[in-house]
């Protein structure tokens, strides 16, 4: 769905949540310990957040939200995250678009 | 309780019978065993009168071949061949009789096993209506099959887990090759992922199940976090069991631990902003309404979340598994899973020695 690129593509860091959404919430909290910010887009507050959700169910997200780009790029959702925070490859894969407070 | 009469009625007629129909009679019974209902000790009585009637009969039987021997001179081996046939009959009854009691021991074990699943799935039933009596019966039956078939699996699973630490403690002790020993690594390490799978699958049944740990010992569970143990936790216990470790290890080891800390606390908040949210939705402000509101249904919408979270806190915990599996090397890797084992059943122990330790009267 081109709002959902077009939005992905904005920044280097991007969030689709939702306000009610704890694990989105989790998410959000994982970032900030990181010590990065996202930029965030609330599905739930966007007229056309419905259709989002179907456009990121489409790209293969197994929840529509939280799903994370980075880049541009769809990393995925909590799972895929952590794992790549585990292995140490999220902060190399976040530094050319975020200034790390180390 | 009820018992197929019929069948024993006509014991009061065997007397005339023929010792080939006592041994059909053993047929008719054995049939009659799928009724748990039956008490055992009702039916060995009633056996052992069918066994005593047919040695009657025998002797019955031999007490009227020697009265027509007197009288007619019927040769000696016919009487001979007689004793044969019934010492043949008694015996094969007997054996019969031993066949039937072993059956009738197995149904009794089984009805006792199927008594103590009841009785757990009541208790779980109890749990999950939550007070409710909504009547669910079918939901709350597949959700009762699926903790009845998780506890099986996990009593199996500690069984191997078990299984697995002695053999690890021996290898290690015993000097193997690394090739060996990366074997018993690999299959601890899917050991536990086996785990994971299995928990999640019953959180889909019932999550509330794992998250109490119910499944665990009370020492076990003292330490659990969203239905298992910390990562960080993990980490502690592995950590200091794998010395000597090189630079390169140390600096992985210390990042791990600073990432999976911080997993950690992220999923701790969103627990708490769970909590939070159920509750908030819960309390309105339109109490006096009673309790069938819409407000219980809107919260059970939130509390759906906590699949997802159980979910994510095994994720957690296998991928920590996984990493640290990735920076040690093969026997770091077995002294590390020994070492948790071993931890976890020190943990059991404890709790085994804490509710058997006498305690001050009140």
């Amino acid at each position: 769905m081109d709002k959902v690129m077009r939005l992905a593509s904005e920044n280097g860091l991007v969030l689709f949540s939702k306000s009610s959404c704890c694990l989105c919430y989790t998410i959000k909290i994982l970032f900030q310990e990181i010590g990065v910010i996202p930029t965030v887009h609330e599905l739930d507050q966007d007229p056309e957040g419905r259709e989002m959700e179907r456009a990121l169910m489409r790209m293969g997200c197994s929840a529509p939200v939280p799903a994370v780009f980075i880049g541009g790029k769809l990393v995925g959702s909590t799972n895929e995250i952590m794992s790549l925070h585990l292995s140490g490859g999220l902060i190399p894969l976040l530094r050319p678009y975020h200034s790390m407070a180390n | 309780m009820d018992f197929p009469s019929t069948q024993f009625v006509s014991s009061q007629t065997m007397a005339t019978y023929e010792p080939i129909h006592q041994i059909g009679m053993w047929g008719e019974n054995f049939k009659s065993i799928s009724n748990p209902n039956i008490s055992a000790s009702v039916i060995v009585d009633v056996v052992n009168k069918l066994e005593n009637e047919s040695e009657t009969t025998s002797h019955e039987m031999l007490a009227s071949s020697s009265k027509h021997d007197q009288e007619a001179s019927k040769p000696f081996d016919k009487i001979q061949r007689r004793l044969a046939q019934n010492r043949e009959a008694a015996r094969k009854s007997r054996l019969r009789k031993k066949a039937y009691v072993q059956q009738l021991e197995n149904s009794r074990l089984k009805l006792i096993q199927l008594e103590q699943e009841l009785e757990r799935s009541r208790q779980q039933g109890l749990y999950v209506g939550g007070g409710l009596d909504t009547g669910h019966l079918g939901i709350s039956g597949a959700v009762n099959s699926g903790i009845a078939a998780f506890e099986l699996g996990y009593e199996r699973w500690m069984e191997e887990r078990n299984k697995q630490i002695c053999e690890l403690r021996s290898a290690l002790n015993a000097q193997i090759s690394d090739i060996e020993l990366r074997i018993l690594v690999e299959s601890g390490m899917s050991h536990y992922f086996e785990l994971f799978r299995m928990k999640s699958s019953v959180a889909k049944a019932d999550v509330f199940y794992v998250m109490s740990g119910k499944w665990k010992t009370s020492a076990e569970r003292f330490f659990s976090w969203i239905g298992g143990f910390r990562p960080s936790e993990l980490l502690k216990v592995l950590v200091p069991q794998i010395d000597p470790l090189t630079d390169q290890q140390i600096l992985d080891v210390c990042n791990l631990k600073q990432s999976c800390q911080q997993a950690e606390d992220a999923l701790s908040q969103g627990m708490e902003k769970l909590r939070e949210t159920v509750s908030a939705t819960l309390a309105s402000d339109q109490m006096g309404q009673g309790i069938y509101v819409p407000q219980v249904a809107m919260a059970m919408e939130k509390l759906e979340a906590l699949v997802r979270f159980v979910n994510q806190a095994d994720h957690l915990r296998q991928q920590t598994l996984q990493q640290m599996s990735y920076i040690l090397t093969t026997r770091q890797a077995a002294r590390g899973l020994l070492a948790l084992g071993e931890y976890i059943q020190r943990l059991q122990a404890l709790s085994t020695l804490w509710a058997n330790h006498p305690r001050k009267p009140a």
